[in-house]
């Protein structure tokens, strides 16, 4: 079994790796690259916890072969605060306490953003609709769709005043 | 997984070479492939990444219809307006798909060759009457869609065989589809039963044409020509409903599982059939 050398760009940064051939996104990102924040629920891309940005799509990235992002972009977790600046999606989460153990959180701030970046003013339904794939076992859902849309109402507001 | 390779060709031909190997699997989206080699379900030697080959993901007009490439994810089809407004019953089949991050994986190759009964995408491409492009170690053939599924997990694919494309045929004007399925929930979750509608109408609303397709209510989708037939010469009136609802009902070979009874299953798929027609004919009256 010989491993295959990938090159992709990570949180906006030239990467390369090695894997295996049955080695999944998620296994490199967090076992090679050491980008921990991605968590494994399910393996099944079921629950969403390893949600990532793959060429502006979202995708689970435990349903991803790390030898399938060779020259892909990928966004995850760790690349969404700007240096210590916190996401304003970060910081709605925090502000609403959308999270309690935080295992969910990762990647729901992934399938957030994505929803953010291509709908700027979701209703609640597509919010909720769209962000489905993503389980949370604590909160009940209410405080993660109001962080998410007061987030939303916050950069239209930015937008604005920009 | 000791000897599992991962290969990404970048021709039809060389991925027909590395197909045609003993224990390999063809690879789109990988929603359910890779959910399958994780749990043990699938012990390929080799995986054969498709998505590298041109054409294989995207959409384009052609001869009045459209080309779809196999490996194009549910989100690109309700990206794409033109599709969306001429087939909205396809689209909205594919992206009732798993969640969002699924659709931006999941393919129609994928959810056709997969094999399960209850493929949401499945009875739409068939009421549709599309086509699919599929290269092998003979070279390109061409087969209906509904000859592709021989039950549970099975396709009249050959070794090395896999589909290149999908062929959705011209649209008239005062044309247009629906799909509907019953879950017991809004979201994330697998057919109990799914009907999908296909009509064309004249200038005065008479169904000239009609088609209607079930999903998991026997081992494959169902084209069920009688429950078609009863629609054409109609406006949708009771009548011609009623005698719909009964060839469907008569098609039904469903089982029973932990997702409803057989006669449930049976039951249901009447009424999404007649709820499928409804919104179709609505649909195609609005079409230019």
């Amino acid at each position: 079994m010989s491993k295959q050398r990938t090159a992709a760009i990570v949180n906006g940064d030239p990467v390369e790796f090695l894997s295996d051939p049955g080695q999944t996104l998620l296994d490199v990102l967090r076992d090679e690259l050491h980008l921990t924040g991605s968590k494994e629920g399910c393996g099944s891309g079921d629950c969403g916890a390893c949600s990532v940005i793959m060429d502006g799509r979202l995708v689970c990235s435990c349903l991803v072969l790390a030898a399938e992002v060779e020259g892909c972009r990928v966004q995850t977790i760790e690349g969404l605060s700007t240096g210590s600046t916190l996401h304003p999606l970060q910081q709605k989460f925090l502000d609403h306490a959308a999270l309690q153990c935080g295992f969910c959180t990762p990647g729901i701030l992934m399938a957030s953003k994505a929803l953010l970046d291509a709908n700027p003013d979701p209703t609640e339904s597509e919010a909720r609709y769209w962000l489905a794939g993503n389980l949370c076992r604590c909160t009940g859902y209410d405080k993660i769709i109001k962080a998410v849309l007061d987030t939303a109402a916050e950069l239209r507001q930015d937008r604005k005043s920009a | 997984m000791a000897q599992l390779s991962y290969l990404s060709p970048s021709s039809v031909d060389d991925a027909v070479k590395a197909l045609s190997g003993a224990s390999a699997r063809a690879l789109s989206g990988g929603t359910d492939l890779l959910v399958q080699v994780r749990s043990g379900r699938a012990k390929p030697d080799h995986i054969v990444d498709l998505k590298r080959i041109p054409g294989l993901i995207g959409i384009r007009a052609e001869n009045g219809g459209f080309i779809i490439g196999s490996a194009t994810c549910g989100a690109m089809l309700s990206e794409h307006a033109t599709l969306s407004k001429i087939w909205p019953g396809i689209v909205e089949a594919a992206n009732l798909i798993g969640s969002t991050q699924i659709q931006g994986r999941a393919s129609l190759a994928g959810n056709l060759c997969n094999a399960s009964p209850a493929a949401d995408s499945v009875p739409a491409l068939i009421t549709a009457r599309t086509t699919c492009v599929i290269a092998g170690p003979a070279g390109t053939r061409e087969a209906a869609v509904e000859s592709i599924v021989t039950g549970p997990g099975k396709t009249s694919l050959a070794a090395g065989e896999f589909v290149v494309a999908f062929k959705l045929p011209p649209r008239g004007p005062k044309a247009s589809d629906a799909y509907l399925r019953m879950i017991p929930r809004t979201e994330m979750d697998i057919a109990v039963a799914g009907a999908a509608v296909s009509l064309a109408l004249d200038a005065d609303g008479v169904c000239t044409s009609a088609f209607v397709a079930l999903g998991a209510v026997a081992p494959t989708a169902l084209l069920v020509a009688d429950a078609g037939q009863a629609l054409i010469g109609s406006r949708l009136e009771a009548s011609a409903l009623t005698r719909m609802e009964e060839a469907v009902r008569a098609a039904c070979q469903p089982i029973s599982d932990k997702r409803g009874t057989a006669d449930y299953r049976t039951k249901i798929a009447a009424v999404l059939a007649h709820r499928a027609a409804v919104i179709a004919w609505n649909r195609a009256k609005e079409q230019a």
